[in-house]
């Protein structure tokens, strides 16, 4: 039996072509790049098209705010600007619409790295005092739901791989294939409907924190935005554990440790696992990629304070120099992810550590 | 080219229709023709059948089912029976435009990065790094937040965030077919390049576009009733799923029939889509491989390999 085909798999970009497709082809390689260790070779070249890549991205989402009909601070106030031009003007200046486009982006960058970032439009609070708590629990929900969901996920998996073809193995592939297509919204809503409104009412169906409070003062409230994560997340881990396992269990090596008598546990954990690992932390990592996008709408269903309920909150409202800070953020995430995810895929592959 | 060109030629364009036929006969294809194919027919069928104006209030809010109004009443006290008919058809719509539009624009970069190769395939593929940094979702709020949400942006931007995935996946699959000889023929008739890829790429690449096809507006779907969650859809009269689920939220313990039916949709929308792409996909391959080796494969790197072990 093949795997089911996953729905909102992130892309994995392939370890072993480091340059991307823009590089040297590797049969060519200079004299250099061979003496060099591999692992330190990719990631100096992954580091650099990384943050190539956030530099494009922070000068995108920055001129994404000059496409603004008018400016913004017209399309901020609306009608009242044509009403009342000190507001206008006040905002303006707020904003450093009265400089020059590059002095405002350079106000900008560097705000990002010194938290100076401007103030909210809406509530006129500095963005970094605005999003620091916010990044905290989302952080909070995200390391959670990492651990439990690749916790199940493997376990699910290496399961499933042992009892190949069996009743358990068949609920596994079937169940994941039905609830890797489930939007995360519509999981979340099926678990407020079981667990806290029609069916029992167990858990609280909103997960607001009183101000000043940090995600683990009310562990509680985390359950049910972590159960939906987990879900989501679970059948990816889950699936990728299964393959590799049974490639693992099906190679020589793990052959000839049958035939030597070796005890099934220590096939398991000693032969198998260890070379399975190489692909599992790649889908683990390439699940942290997804939650960055995946909280937007769990936080919001749950009304969570953290940073894609702040997302939302500002898109809504336009408040642009929150949305900027929040994008880079999760911009940068994304890429950081990218790269570590590779790096250590490489690491526990002993054959990729060898340099050539 | 010899006498038996044409005879492969033909099953070579004609490959996605048989796949296509193969997956449907399969339990998983079949259950998911059928659920898609529901829900399909209730967002066409829907509007012409819905006992009621969506728009008009007839009773109390969040109201109980009842013999007149089946599924109850929503927030405002409008049938939720006409609404969920009346609400899926433009969600349809939308998410198949903006399919086709990323396919289109990712299978362009795709082939063209890969048979152009050098700066063009540099500049492409830098650029579709580039926008697989941002989530898809928060891609497209930033694009609404700028432009003010409308429906033929929201579109646009869903399109747009599918491309760079589809032109990754088209990219290696046009890498291997370029090397083979009924291109290399092309080339030494003259063939200009696009025409090349038009007329001779294009077609071979049939299967893996059918995959993605489905497994992106399998996304589509998903992001586009998460936008309209979110309050960036239709504006609010108009009934649209994603939509009511959120409006509805606040009277699940009153009538919950108006937060399960969209949600239900919804999601046998996407299973259903899901279970349809997932079959073609192994109808296309799969047969002629060891199958723990074509787990792994698909697990590891779905699209590459897909096209690669096909003709």
């Amino acid at each position: 039996m093949t795997e089911p085909r996953a729905v909102r798999r992130p892309e994995p970009e392939p370890a072993t072509e480091p340059g991307g497709p823009g590089g040297s082809p590797s049969p060519a390689r200079p004299r250099a790049a061979r003496d060099a260790h591999p692992v330190r070779h990719l990631l100096g070249r992954r580091a650099a098209a990384g943050l190539f890549t956030l530099c494009v991205v922070s000068v995108l989402v920055f001129a994404a705010t000059e496409v603004l009909p008018g400016n913004a601070a017209n399309a901020v106030l609306g009608r009242t600007a044509a009403s009342s031009p000190a507001a206008l003007h006040r905002l303006e200046a707020a904003l450093h619409l009265n400089r020059g486009l590059l002095d405002q982006y350079w106000l900008w960058f560097s705000g990002l790295f010194t938290g100076h970032l401007g103030h909210s439009l809406v509530n006129g609070q500095p963005v970094w005092g605005y999003a620091a708590p916010r990044l905290i629990n989302s952080a909070v929900l995200m390391a959670v739901t990492g651990v439990i969901g690749a916790a199940a996920g493997v376990a699910l998996g290496a399961l499933a791989a042992l009892r190949r073809d069996g009743w358990f193995d068949h609920i596994c592939a079937v169940t994941a294939l039905a609830v890797t297509a489930l939007p995360e919204f519509v999981v979340a809503i099926g678990l407020i409907i079981l667990f806290s409104t029609v069916v029992t009412h167990l858990l609280p169906a909103v997960s607001l924190l009183p101000p000043g409070s940090y995600a683990w003062n009310a562990p509680r409230l985390l359950i049910l935005p972590v159960a939906t994560l987990v879900v989501v997340i679970v059948p990816y881990i889950q699936r990728m554990t299964r393959a590799a396992m049974i490639e693992a269990l099906e190679s020589d090596y793990v052959e000839m440790a049958r035939l030597k008598g070796v005890p099934m546990w220590r096939i398991v954990l000693v032969h198998a696992l260890p070379n399975a690992t190489a692909p599992v932390i790649q889908v683990i990592g390439l699940n942290f990629l997804y939650l960055a996008g995946g909280v937007v709408l769990v936080e919001y269903v749950f009304a969570f304070p953290g940073i894609g309920q702040g997302l939302v909150d500002a898109v809504e409202n336009r408040d642009i120099p929150v949305i900027q800070f929040i994008v880079v953020l999760l911009a940068a995430f994304y890429v950081f992810m990218n790269i570590v995810t590779d790096v250590i895929a490489l690491l526990v592959t002993p054959r990729h550590r060898i340099p050539r | 080219m010899t006498a038996a060109a044409p005879g492969t030629e033909r099953i070579r364009r004609h490959q996605w229709l048989a796949s296509m036929g193969s997956a449907v006969r399969t339990p998983r294809g079949a259950a998911g023709l059928g659920l898609a194919g529901f829900v399909v027919a209730v967002a066409v069928i829907g509007p012409q059948v819905a006992p009621d104006s969506p728009g008009a209030l007839l009773t109390l809010p969040f109201a109980k089912p009842s013999g007149r109004f089946l599924l109850g009443a929503d927030f405002l006290g409008r049938d939720v029976l006409s609404r969920v008919l009346d609400g899926g058809w433009l969600l349809l719509l939308m998410a198949v435009a903006a399919t086709v539009l990323g396919i289109a624009a990712g299978a362009a970069a795709g082939i063209s990065a890969a048979y152009l190769r050098g700066r063009p395939d540099g500049l492409i593929m830098r650029t579709v790094d580039v926008i697989l940094a941002f989530p898809q979702l928060v891609f497209a709020l930033l694009l609404l937040s700028i432009l003010g949400p409308r429906l033929w942006l929201i579109v646009l931007a869903v399109g747009l965030t599918h491309a760079p995935a589809v032109a990754r996946v088209l990219r290696s699959a046009t890498l291997d077919i370029s090397e083979r000889d009924f291109v290399k023929v092309a080339e030494l008739q003259g063939m200009r390049p696009a025409a090349v890829m038009a007329k001779e790429i294009l077609p071979s690449l049939s299967t893996p576009l059918m995959v993605e096809a489905g497994l992106r507006l399998t996304y589509s779907i998903i992001i586009m009733a998460g936008l309209a969650f979110l309050g960036f859809g239709q504006p609010p009269p108009a009934p649209s799923w994603g939509t009511m689920i959120n409006e509805n939220r606040a009277g699940l313990a009153l009538n919950p029939w108006a937060v399960i039916m969209p949600a239900l949709l919804i999601a046998l929308l996407t299973v259903g889509t899901n279970l349809l792409t997932d079959a073609v996909g192994r109808a296309a391959l799969g047969v002629d491989r060891r199958p723990g080796e074509a787990a792994l494969a698909d697990a590891l790197d779905p699209a590459p390999n897909r096209a690669g072990n096909r003709a």
